[in-house]
């Protein structure tokens, strides 16, 4: 099975590690992969602010890029979200149906990270190994937008050593929302702060997620209050094993 | 008319505060977030069991998007149809342009009758065209009848929720509020006693003022009748007991058939108030000689909406059947409450319509106002996409402001533009990552965090830190890794 990497820019810039864990997951699962230098960002930023001129410029560069793609692995919710929520309307205003051809084409094929292991392998214990209380946050396009369901609780379920504390009002925001965080910091914070209540009170030592940006949020605020906990990216506690444990993080 | 035509100016969309600098008082209420959090939380987990429990709620949504749906992309043909079959039912039907009109309208109907008093049933539409204080400047008092909306007028307060407008007040707040206004001293908190004492308080008022002002929730074009949800009955007394009712109801309330409501009630009830059936449904149809008000007057109010209705994303704005689902669902409004809003329309509904039928020139910070979650197109009854309405607004917003030249420095748009030239190439975006990195390094601490930054930056490191960029971000890890494989 050959697969290609779609890292997201926040991923690349913020945390490659995340990346790293994917390639490491995904090879020990057999996928051949491969990483086009060329990617970028796939325009959420924009698009979820209002520039749409420019969020189409990134939709239409990554469309381009990944046409001839078996599959797109993404370890990101939101930017899958925004492909598939966002690129139609972008490519149907501005672009050509030329585009939305080969963006219709594309579509199928581009996976988030959860998905791509239960739809597409159809591997649900893909031999992690990670002794440690973890919580999941349901990320609202993880839940909302891209429907996930339980698969992130059917990978957790059979990673050895973990045990797995439930989150109450798991698929509430967090309040990250992109520019929402800067443009509303206030609202931003209080609803972090709420978030941060329920995430602490499970008694877990990470919190994990399948979006690097909720737990960016979640994270900064957990250091800023030496709150005794850490985030990680689902994927990393995936690619963890006794021979390679997870990569200290955050 | 002389005297100014104001409701609480920071509800007023024209007037209010920008939403960041309005929420900033009430993030530090901790009475007002307690309240309005524990209310939401028990309506909505009314709610979620009263949905729970319809296996066709998909089905019911599916079908109440569809009919709302039909109903405005053929709202000429179906308004005409209501005012046909309620005129013929004994009914007056009124077209207002705007606000003013609207109150004008009320007023002279009013007038005619020599009103100075005037009873209502709780209507948002009236609050939209601020109509209180409006007849109040002309010498008629308003009578509010719901008991929040009592609470409310009583107290001087502002209304919060389009649903349970005072749900940001608890028992000890209205015990105080009745005491002080209906001269009751010994008034306990005991929720039978206060709303034994609006039930004296609005007797009286039933019984001696023949004039009512209603709002609707459906019209129905089929028929020419009205139809009204309500859980107290004080709205079916101002529908039954005066000699003249005057309906003020926006264009978009139009239900084609009757057999409508069938579907529009089930969802209704569940999404507003987690309840199967609302307790009091009042349905007419014009004057029925001897029995209700002998004259009817249905007021049909545009006020911005056909300016809404004529653009296609944005028609969906105007199915909603004010359930108050998205505000309950909203992780923002549930930290806010509704004032922040400035409008009587709060929460993702009101982010949407406030701008909308503002036409764009106020309430521009409203449509940043989400996180874009996405909970309330989760809950709409009637599958509005509200996180869709709201980009489509934002980037309204985006092309009014980017070109003025105090938001061309504006660090956002400035970054957001610049961003966009580097993800147009690989190589610069690389070069600007390392760049970031050694930029960020003049801030990063010993525990290789950073805890505060300039500018924008601020407004993130306000509440939390954030890590230092990684040495080597993916890319570069890839292509050494390649490269060392070869």
């Amino acid at each position: 099975m050959h697969a290609s990497l779609f890292i997201t820019c926040y991923n690349d810039t913020l945390y490659p590690e995340t990346g790293r864990a994917v390639v490491n997951l995904l090879e020990r699962l057999g996928v051949d992969l491969d990483f086009n230098p060329k990617q970028t960002c796939c325009g959420q930023m924009h698009a979820n602010t209002g520039f749409r001129g420019e969020a189409f410029s990134q939709a239409k560069r990554l469309v381009r890029l990944y046409q001839d793609a078996e599959a797109v692995v993404v370890p990101s919710s939101s930017c899958v979200a925004m492909i598939r929520d966002q690129y139609p309307g972008l490519i149907d205003e501005l672009g050509s149906p030329a585009l939305r051809q080969e963006f219709d084409a594309l579509l199928p094929r581009v996976y988030e990270l959860s998905e791509f292991l239960i739809d597409r392998l159809g591997v649900e214990d893909v031999g992690a190994y990670f002794p440690h209380r973890v919580t999941y946050h349901s990320s609202c396009h993880g839940v909302r937008a891209l429907h996930l369901g339980d698969r992130p609780y059917r990978l957790l379920a059979k990673v050895r050593g973990l045990e797995h504390v439930p989150l109450a009002n798991s698929d509430r925001c967090c309040g990250f929302g992109g520019t929402f965080s800067v443009k509303n910091a206030e609202v931003s914070s209080a609803m972090l702060a709420v978030k941060l209540q329920d995430v602490v009170s499970t008694g877990a030592e990470y919190c994990t997620a399948l979006d690097n940006s909720c737990l960016m949020h979640l994270g900064g605020a957990m250091h800023r209050q030496y709150a005794g906990m850490k985030t990680i990216h689902l994927a990393q506690i995936l690619a963890s094993t006794e021979a390679s444990p997870a990569e200290a993080t955050v | 008319m002389s005297q100014p035509v104001q409701i609480h100016a920071n509800l007023d969309p024209t007037t209010a505060l920008p939403f960041p600098q309005a929420v900033l008082p009430v993030l530090r209420n901790p009475q007002l977030r307690k309240n309005v959090a524990h209310a939401i939380d028990v309506i909505q987990a009314k709610r979620a069991k009263l949905v729970a429990e319809k296996t066709d709620w998909q089905q019911l949504r599916n079908a109440a998007s569809a009919i709302r749906a039909h109903a405005l992309d053929n709202l000429g043909f179906y308004l005409e149809q209501f005012e046909s079959n309620c005129t013929a039912a004994g009914g007056h039907v009124h077209w207002a342009t705007d606000a003013a009109d609207a109150r004008r309208i009320i007023l002279d109907l009013l007038r005619r009758q020599q009103a100075t008093e005037v009873i209502k049933i709780k209507t948002m539409t009236s609050a939209e065209i601020q109509l209180n204080p409006f007849l109040e400047a002309a010498g008629i008092h308003a009578h509010e009848t719901d008991l929040a909306e009592i609470i409310l007028q009583l107290g001087d307060l502002e209304p919060s929720h389009i649903v349970v407008p005072a749900l940001h007040i608890n028992r000890a707040q209205v015990r105080e509020i009745f005491a002080r206004r209906m001269g009751l001293q010994n008034l306990s908190d005991d929720p039978k006693e206060l709303t034994n004492a609006a039930r004296h308080f609005l007797r009286e008022k039933f019984l001696r003022v023949p004039n009512a002002i209603s709002g609707a929730n459906f019209l129905i074009a089929e028929t020419g009748g009205v139809a009204i949800v309500e859980s107290e009955g004080n709205g079916r007394m101002c529908l039954t007991l005066p000699q003249t009712l005057i309906t003020l109801a926006g264009i978009e309330k139009v239900l084609p058939r009757f057999q409508d409501l069938e579907v529009m009630l089930q969802l209704l009830a569940r999404s507003a108030t987690g309840e199967r059936m609302n307790p009091y449904t009042s349905l007419w149809n014009g004057v029925t000689p001897g029995d209700g008000p002998q004259s009817f007057h249905v007021v049909l109010l545009d006020n911005g909406r056909s300016s809404i209705l004529a653009r296609p994303k944005h028609r969906q704005t105007l199915k909603c059947i004010r359930c108050a689902a998205c505000m309950n669902s909203c992780p923002v409004y549930r930290q806010t409450g509704g004032h922040a809003y400035g409008s009587v329309y709060p929460g993702p509904i009101g982010a949407i319509l406030t701008p909308q039928l503002m036409q764009m020139h106020h309430a521009q910070s409203l449509p940043y106002a989400s996180s874009l979650c996405g909970a309330c197109y989760e809950v709409c009854p009637v599958k509005i996409n509200i996180p869709e309405v709201l980009l489509e607004l934002r980037s309204e917003v985006v092309n009014q402001e980017r070109h003025h030249l105090g938001r061309f420095f504006d660090p956002m748009y400035l970054g957001l533009r610049i961003a966009n030239l580097l993800f147009a190439r690989a190589w610069l975006f690389h070069t600007a990552q390392w760049a970031g990195r050694l930029g960020l390094r003049l801030f990063i601490r010993k525990d290789g965090w950073i805890h505060s930054l300039p500018s924008v930056g601020a407004k993130w490191t306000q509440t939390r830190d954030l890590r230092g960029l990684p040495s080597q971000p993916f890319h570069s890890w890839w292509a050494t890794r390649t490269k060392e494989a070869k």
